[in-house]
């Protein structure tokens, strides 16, 4: 617990209240509220269609919400509500202090450019113009990731699907971003793979410090990433607290459901 | 560039100057301005059909047509030559529609209009350059979605661009692209220089001419206004280089031009040669003048092209 009130302590980087999207008449999410402090990993869980996505769209500012506020606490300017920030500022927010690890490597890579090439992309966005400092940086998270240094200037393309996955995280964390969004960051991979991409992203987040917001199905991997749990279903968020708890004493019914549906091996 | 008086709208035989009609004219000479303002900037026009097929000048074709006047003398280039197909089919136009005055001779010019190459003499304040441009945004082969580049261009997001020149680092292990070089205009807007040679781009950087681009499919008008910054993209550890040639042109002995390799029979012959041809012209024509003196004939070198 003394873990938690060291985290307590700290200054909220991302204080979300009442965020609500619809589509139409469908609800995509609805009221929700949430803060998360740096360091922090925060898990949302819940079956396909509950919401889940959109509210990560919404907060990462890919969709634009109905109702409620996303204040974020900017490294140069404070707490600024992000919905009224101009778009180039969220643009460069978006590449710089955060990162987003989208499920399908595809979404979130370039792939015709080279490995180097797409590690050394968010460097070159904010202004770095030395070809050999770039390559080296871009190197160095390569090994972090556990990309042989050889594969360098092979096109992600002819990577395995962990391979891109791993890549796609190192592009990411380039830039040392204080916030991370992942969209099942192991969906679609097998279960060895996975358990290694697991153990590589919990070693990253807790080495640098980086809060992460992970959306995912998949309940082994909040068990090993996150802090804090939150469950949805059909757009609400219906329970949250640390995940042991959540995970081990679910008190509402649908959580206890999803709980007990695990396949136990 | 004269002024476009009331005597020129009218030729007398019913037909409009210069091939446009009035109004076309002022519409793209209103999107010139707009160009020139914003260095660098694409500003979208309405293009016209041309008696000429996408892909052989269009766009610069209408740009010219919309700033000539009675006063003028043209020159059209392409690949640096006067005699090609392209700029004898362009300038031929040009003296039936509007009646002007054509010269070869970058000098005299008042306008010349181009596909990829910018003359060698330097040029002139008071002198316009028209390019002719197949694609004119650079970030087109990053991201197809044109939604997506008109915000990278309006946020200034050139990141993407750099990766290109990396990768070709990464590859070659210098930067290998060798024409259509991107360059920042006015240290704001990434322009394509039109599918000119990198060894063209330094002589857009604070050039006394102003420099047009039309692009007649893509329906897109930019310009380089007299006098402007123009910066090759390159890497502090990679600086900008333009391409140099063992020897020197096999007519003129120029060592300082832009040189075309000729093949001159199909047992490996060839010669490099000037792609200027007004350029190298002028040099043979000044040799021949001072060798004159010692009684030597100018060797007749043109008969080889």
């Amino acid at each position: 617990m003394s873990a938690v009130r060291k985290l307590q302590q700290r200054p909220v980087l991302l204080e979300v209240s009442g965020v609500s999207k619809s589509y139409g008449g469908q609800v995509g999410c609805l009221d929700v509220s949430f803060s998360i402090r740096p360091g922090e990993v925060l898990g949302i869980v819940g079956e396909s269609g509950s919401g889940k996505s959109t509210l990560l769209a919404c907060l990462s500012g890919r969709l634009q919400p109905d109702t409620g506020s996303i204040i974020y606490d900017m490294k140069d300017r404070g707490p600024v509500d992000m919905l009224l920030l101009s778009e180039p500022e969220r643009r460069r927010l978006a590449r710089t202090d955060w990162g987003i690890v989208h499920q399908n490597p595809r979404d979130g890579l370039r792939m015709d450019v080279s490995a180097g090439g797409n590690v050394g992309e968010r460097p070159m966005a904010i202004g770095a113009r030395h070809y050999g400092n770039i390559r080296a940086e871009a190197q160095d998270w390569l090994q972090k990731v556990e990309i042989d240094l050889t594969r360098t200037d092979d096109k992600p393309r002819t990577f395995s699907g962990g391979m891109q996955q791993r890549l796609q995280i190192a592009r990411n964390l380039v830039t040392k971003p204080r916030l991370v969004f992942m969209d099942e960051p192991t969906g679609g991979l097998d279960v060895s793979v996975q358990a290694r991409l697991l153990d590589l992203l919990r070693g990253l987040v807790r080495e640098l410090g980086i809060a992460a917001i992970i959306v995912t199905h998949d309940l082994a991997v909040v068990r090993l990433l996150a802090d804090r749990l939150m469950v949805m279903q059909r757009g609400r968020v219906i329970e949250e607290g640390l995940t042991d708890q959540v995970l081990d004493d679910p008190h509402h019914p649908y959580t206890q459901l999803l709980v007990s549906s695990i396949l136990q091996v | 560039m004269s002024g476009p008086g009331n005597k020129q709208c009218d030729t007398g035989d019913g037909y409009s100057f210069a091939y446009l009609d009035e109004q076309t004219k002022r519409m793209i000479r209103r999107t010139l301005l707009k160009a020139l303002s914003i260095p660098g900037y694409q500003v979208p026009f309405g293009g016209r059909e041309m008696p000429l097929a996408y892909g052989w000048g269009t766009g610069g074709i209408q740009v010219t047509a919309s700033i000539i006047g009675p006063d003028d003398r043209l020159k059209v280039i392409d690949q640096g030559a006067d005699d090609t197909t392209n700029a004898v089919s362009i300038r031929r136009f040009f003296e039936i529609v509007s009646n002007v005055a054509t010269t070869e001779q970058t000098a005299e010019a008042t306008i010349i209009q181009t596909r990829h190459r910018i003359p060698e003499a330097p040029l002139q304040e008071g002198q316009i350059l028209v390019y002719q441009v197949p694609q004119p945004d650079p970030l087109h082969k990053i991201d197809p979605r044109e939604n997506e580049t008109r915000k990278m261009h309006a946020y200034a997001e050139y990141g993407a661009m750099q990766v290109t020149l990396y990768e070709d680092i990464a590859r070659f292990g210098r930067i290998a692209r060798t024409y259509d070089y991107p360059a920042m205009v006015n240290a704001r807007h990434l322009m394509s220089p039109s599918p000119i040679p990198k060894f063209d781009n330094p002589k857009m950087e604070n050039n006394p001419a102003i420099q047009l681009f039309g692009a007649g499919r893509e329906k897109r008008i930019y310009a380089v206004p007299p006098y402007t910054s123009v910066r090759s993209l390159d890497f502090d550890d990679h600086p900008f280089e333009v391409q140099t040639w063992k020897g020197c042109c096999a007519l003129c002995s120029s060592t300082v031009s832009y040189l075309d390799e000729v093949v001159t029979d199909d047992r490996g012959g060839r010669m490099f040669v000037c792609s200027d041809t007004d350029y190298c012209n002028k040099r043979q024509a000044d040799r021949a003048l001072t060798t004159e003196t010692g009684g030597i004939v100018a060797p007749d070198e043109g008969a080889k092209l």
